[in-house]
């Protein structure tokens, strides 16, 4: 037998060959058996995730209602004021939209573009019943002199674009001016960006104050003995696995201003009795209630990190000379810093989403950039701007995912 | 942990400070919990600790929050636990399923892509709910599930089977796959294989993930919100109305009764795992 002859397998194909055909049917096995949930999430969750794009740059509302003004528009150049036909075409559907009593919504989106529109328009409605066929461009300017500021026409004609990013500006507080420009918002009308800035200082201190509690509960929990720990992770496991709502509810007896924290307050003369502090319905009890729900998400991977710390490490370098503070902060806690990672970015990724609790014991100033687009969703029916928060927020999240894939890996969740 | 006798005395404060420090946080992670036990069996109708009940008087508690969970004429705790068993129950088979086939799929060394379709399958845990509520009441609406049992609990099922995923994935890891390839070799079929291999072996962690989606989908309230017409309310619907208008001491019974449950399925996931720690050859 020559070394150039291919070695065969039983059923006189060559090995080489056999062994592809085999590793090809091995990833398909493998990859139909995760077919199943991959399509199931991408048609029901990914796909109307991407859907919410769509949302929120669509700008078609007021391009359906003007159809044949903007059809007439498309020859006028916005230098100077717009010729008869566009002032025809723009009578005969804003006459439409009077009559199908739709004309506020384009009153007030207008009035969005061109402060002061909204009277124009109203005063229009009133008037144009009685117009006369003909000559519609000197009937409408004789309406009201805005009619012949050209600003005005330039106002509509800037919203014909059926797309527009003006729902992010929005969600930052900015807005394109007349001019097309950029610029903030009044200062006192900026309420988006306290929200954003409250969202993630709660989720920064929320984190900060989960750290702090959890790592010596964490180092406690991996040192003593299996028989007292076990008892002890019950501590950490039952808030864990007990019903959010019902935590905030016991958070909700504790901070009233009857209750037991106070009853505490009062009882160790922090506060009298008549002075009892507001401790619910504010960031206090937003921080308080969200610090003790996200605590175990903290404590987990921590433990499970410094449970696999040899003690003998510790020992070693203090043998060595070490004072048990140096070597803490020489050995153990280096040591301790992918599970402080996986923790708080855990911990913040949970938190800066957090809507619940914040709802129930935040009040006005303890709500977060959740419960606005809550209630954008629900109140406003205001769904292309809840979307565009709602991405907004999701590429932050999806940054510090990222990040938390990098430095730890998503393979290395442990749960319980 | 007993400290060596030659401890010196600032190491002792020191350590002793810790365990109190320690001690602090125990204390606040599980101390609210138990207020809610005396006060739901609380005579009056207040939400606080009434003298009654300080000096342990018997006429200051009283079992009516739970006659008026259970009987209540206008309670709705009764269609509101009946949906939520339901929806959690479907919501669990329909994660383990799905979940149990891409993990194994997952844990074959053939996977292709193997980083991206992990991050795929666990995104609706990273995602912050209220954007996985938008979007999926955005899909279930399209397709006119919006108000229905089912699109409630296709939604859940969404946000269960990360968590089956994950753990399967992880009891799979310590999966010696020689045995499966032995029974094969013996003329064992694959679903054969499965049922009567496989399955035996990973089911701690199929059972803890199934857990996982259970408790999600029961204790889930976002993504309800925007999903539940008045026929699907769920518990945790009916507890958050409960709490944005008023809160009745009813809540609390229910509340009893939810932390009675979670320590059951605390108790049975600590044995899981305890099983399944044994089953790896994992002995500490």
């Amino acid at each position: 037998m020559s070394s150039e002859q291919k070695i065969l397998s039983t059923d006189g194909i060559p090995l080489e060959e056999s062994l592809k055909q085999a590793e090809k049917k091995n990833k398909i096995k493998a990859f139909l058996l995760v077919t199943p949930l991959l399509l199931f999430l991408i048609i029901t969750y990914i796909i109307p995730i991407a859907d919410m794009f769509s949302r929120s740059i669509d700008d078609k509302m007021v391009t359906n209602m003007l159809p044949k003004t903007y059809k007439a528009m498309e020859q006028w150049d916005g230098k100077e004021l717009p010729p008869e036909e566009v002032f025809k075409a723009f009578y005969l559907d804003y006459k439409i939209l009077v009559e199908n009593k739709t004309a506020g919504k384009l009153q007030t989106q207008l009035n969005y573009e061109k402060n002061g529109f909204k009277s124009v328009l109203k005063k229009l409605a009133r008037k144009q019943k009685k117009f006369e066929e003909g000559n519609y461009k000197e009937q409408i300017m004789k309406v009201h002199k805005r009619w012949r500021n050209v600003d005005y026409w330039r106002a509509i004609k800037r919203r014909a674009p059926a797309y527009t990013y003006s729902k992010y500006l929005k969600g930052v507080d900015m807005y394109s001016n007349e001019d097309g420009k950029i610029v903030q918002v009044a200062e006192d009308r900026r309420i988006h960006r306290i929200l954003w800035s409250r969202t993630l200082e709660v989720a920064f201190f929320v984190t900060l104050f989960c750290f702090l509690m959890a790592y010596p509960i964490a180092h406690l929990l991996a040192t003593l003995p299996m028989k007292y720990s076990n008892l002890l992770m019950i501590c950490v496991l039952l808030p864990f696995w007990t019903s959010l709502l019902v935590r905030t509810a016991s958070w909700m007896i504790l901070l009233q201003q009857q209750g037991l924290v106070n009853d505490f307050f009062v009882w160790i003369g922090l506060v009298t009795d008549d002075n009892r502090p507001e401790m619910m319905y504010n960031k206090t009890g937003t921080y308080v209630a969200m610090t003790q729900i996200l605590l175990p998400f903290m404590v987990l991977p921590l433990y499970s990190v410094m449970k696999t710390i040899s003690p003998s490490l510790m020992r070693a370098g203090k043998s060595l000379g070490a004072t048990p503070g140096v070597a803490f902060f020489k050995i153990y806690f280096p040591l301790t810093i992918p599970g402080i990672g996986a923790g708080c970015l855990l911990v913040f990724i949970l938190a800066i989403g957090y809507y619940i609790t914040p709802a129930l014991v935040g009040g006005a100033s303890g709500t977060l950039i959740s419960n606005q687009i809550a209630y954008h969703m629900k109140s406003t029916l205001d769904w292309s701007f809840a979307s565009a928060m709602g991405l907004m927020l999701l590429t932050g999240v999806l940054v510090i995912y990222w990040i938390y894939n990098k430095l730890v890996g998503v393979d290395n969740i442990k749960l319980g | 942990m007993a400290l060596p006798k030659y401890t010196e005395p600032h190491y002792r404060i020191w350590h002793y400070f810790y365990l109190f420090i320690c001690g602090c946080v125990f204390f606040f992670l599980i101390a609210p919990l138990f207020v809610i036990f005396p006060l739901s069996f609380n005579a009056e109708e207040f939400l606080v600790f009434t003298d009654g009940m300080k000096r342990l008087d018997p006429d200051a508690f009283s079992t009516r929050w739970y006659k008026d969970m259970v009987y209540g004429t206008k309670n709705p705790w009764g269609l509101a636990a009946k949906n939520s068993f339901i929806i959690a129950i479907f919501a669990t088979i329909g994660s383990i399923i799905l979940g149990t086939l891409a993990a194994l799929g997952l844990s074959s060394r053939h996977m292709p892509y193997k980083g991206l379709i992990m991050a795929t399958l666990i995104s609706p845990m990273i995602v912050p709910l209220i954007i996985s509520g938008v979007a999926i009441f955005f899909f279930m609406a399209k397709v006119g599930l919006a108000a229905t049992h089912l699109g409630i609990i296709l939604a859940h099922i969404i946000l269960g089977t990360p968590f089956v995923v994950i753990t399967v994935t992880a009891t799979l890891s310590g999966f010696d796959h020689s045995i499966t390839r032995a029974a094969s070799s013996l003329g064992s079929n694959p679903f054969n294989t499965f049922m009567k291999i496989t399955l035996p072996l990973i089911l701690p962690g199929v059972i803890s993930g199934g857990l996982f989606a259970f408790v999600t989908s029961f204790d889930e309230v976002v993504v309800v919100l925007f999903l539940a017409g008045l026929d699907n309310t769920t518990i945790p619907v009916q507890m958050w109305t409960g709490l944005r208008e008023q809160l009745s001491p009813t809540i609390l019974a229910v509340a009893t009764c939810l932390i009675v449950l979670s320590i059951l399925i605390l108790v049975t996931a600590e044995l899981l795992r305890r099983r399944s720690e044994r089953l790896r050859g994992i002995n500490r």
